[in-house]
């Protein structure tokens, strides 16, 4: 296996999956680097791609009238950035940014969702990986969303 | 001048009436959460242990339970944290040094720690919920050696709802600290999320670990719901419960939990034990 499968393989979004699996996904994918400050994606902009963190902090933020960008949550390393890219309109519907160097794999989207679309079973273990996050995350934002530490 | 303590004896164990005390220190941690330093009995009476409570009454105003959060080798003052949230809360965290109050306790069961020997702690506190276990985490800190890793998940509400922030570098050489809060200003560089996302990156070995858990109960029951997703047994997962405590003396039934009491079983408890009872949306 490739040095660039093999990282992807060790990512724990694909823990345990078939080798193959990670040098299909492989072909979509290319090491990328942002240093502190740098975005990664910015609200509105084409999903085009994602991100699996290998080292550093993501910060995801939606700029507030009167109260700038707000994170809502940061990512590190072995998370995932980004699912907008799984249902059209394919728009990123926040920023990320890195807050220190951060070292990541980025994956083609829309190569990734061709391969989906030819390829029904990859696109099966794709959406197993991703629906967990998604569930994850969205009781995440219901329990941010509760204000649990408030009164 | 010293306060007298009228029908306390020191050894009698814990008080049904309140004692007199005074406020000897006061420090603000949060926007609404104060520190006091009160006035501890002399000899054995002052002794607790970590996850225990007080009784605190503001004269006038009314009684409230209050954790210990300080440090239990220290016995020259009880240590309360508060938040400002009701009358008597209110009352307390704005009671200036030398008020007079009335405490009695202390009260309930405390941290296994014994339970913990041997084994990997890991502590998740939520908010306020970081002043029970703060004794405990001195606790352990002090007896390092007899346990295996240490690991704290502290989440808040923001970043200046961090409570004892000037304590977690001393803490991060004896065990592993993460924090997370739900929300943050732009320039803050922490993490942000739930607290239960810091347990997939805690170490600790699930299969021998003890786990505190100290929070809102909904926080609690998702942090279980990780706990056991990551392989804990439910009879090594400790939780402090909260209800509406009124004697603390297990004879008014206000803090009811199905078949028992939680000032007097409680407030730390075993899930194993109770965590079907927290299931019940009645109780």
């Amino acid at each position: 296996m490739e040095g660039l499968a093999r990282i992807i393989c060790a990512h724990p979004l694909f823990a345990g999956v078939h080798e193959d699996f990670c040098t299909l996904v492989c072909s979509c994918a290319r090491n990328v680097r942002f240093e502190a400050g740098q975005h990664l994606v910015r609200e509105g902009d084409a999903a085009d791609y994602l991100y699996l963190l290998r080292e550093g902090r993501v910060a995801l933020e939606m700029s507030v009238p009167g109260r700038g960008a707000i994170t809502f949550q940061t990512l590190e390393g072995g998370d995932l950035v980004g699912v907008s890219w799984l249902i059209p309109p394919y728009r990123w519907t926040h920023d990320a940014k890195a807050l220190e160097r951060t070292r990541a794999i980025a994956l083609d989207a829309t190569c990734l969702r061709r391969k989906c679309e030819a390829d029904h079973d990859l696109g099966y273990a794709l959406m197993q990986r991703f629906v967990p996050i998604l569930i994850e995350r969205l009781q995440g934002a219901r329990l941010q969303m509760l204000d649990i530490y408030g009164n | 001048m010293a306060i007298e303590r009228v029908g306390v004896a020191a050894s009698a164990g814990p008080a049904e009436v309140p004692w007199p005390t005074r406020v000897c220190r006061r420090r603000q941690e949060a926007p609404d959460v104060w520190t006091l330093d009160l006035e501890a009995p002399v000899g054995a009476a002052a002794a607790f242990a970590p996850g225990q409570f007080n009784m605190l009454t503001v004269f006038g105003v009314g009684e409230i339970p209050v954790s210990l959060s300080g440090d239990p080798s220290r016995s020259q003052s009880w240590v309360h944290t508060v938040r400002a949230v009701g009358p008597v809360s209110q009352a307390l965290a704005t009671a200036p040094v030398g008020t007079v109050l009335g405490a009695r306790g202390p009260y309930g069961s405390d941290w296994p720690l014994s339970v913990g020997l041997g084994r990997d702690i890991l502590l998740i506190a939520g908010g306020l919920g970081l002043a029970p276990l703060r004794p405990a985490i001195y606790a352990l800190l002090a007896a390092r050696a007899h346990y295996g890793r240490l690991a704290l998940c502290y989440g808040a509400r923001g970043p200046r709802d961090l409570l004892f922030r000037r304590e977690f570098a001393r803490w991060a050489r004896g065990m592993q600290v993460q924090t997370t809060v739900d929300h943050a200003p732009a320039g803050w560089s922490g993490r942000v999320g739930v607290v239960t996302r810091l347990i997939e990156r805690a170490d600790f070995r699930p299969e021998r670990s003890l786990a505190l858990v100290c929070g809102p109960e909904v926080m609690m029951r998702f942090a279980v719901a990780a706990l056991r997703a990551a392989g804990v047994d439910d009879d090594y997962i400790y939780l402090s419960l909260e209800r509406n405590m009124k004697c603390a003396l297990a004879r008014c039934g206000r803090c009811q939990l199905g078949g028992t009491l939680v000032c007097r079983d409680g407030p730390v408890m075993c899930y194993g034990r109770v965590g079907h009872l927290l299931r019940v949306p009645e109780l």
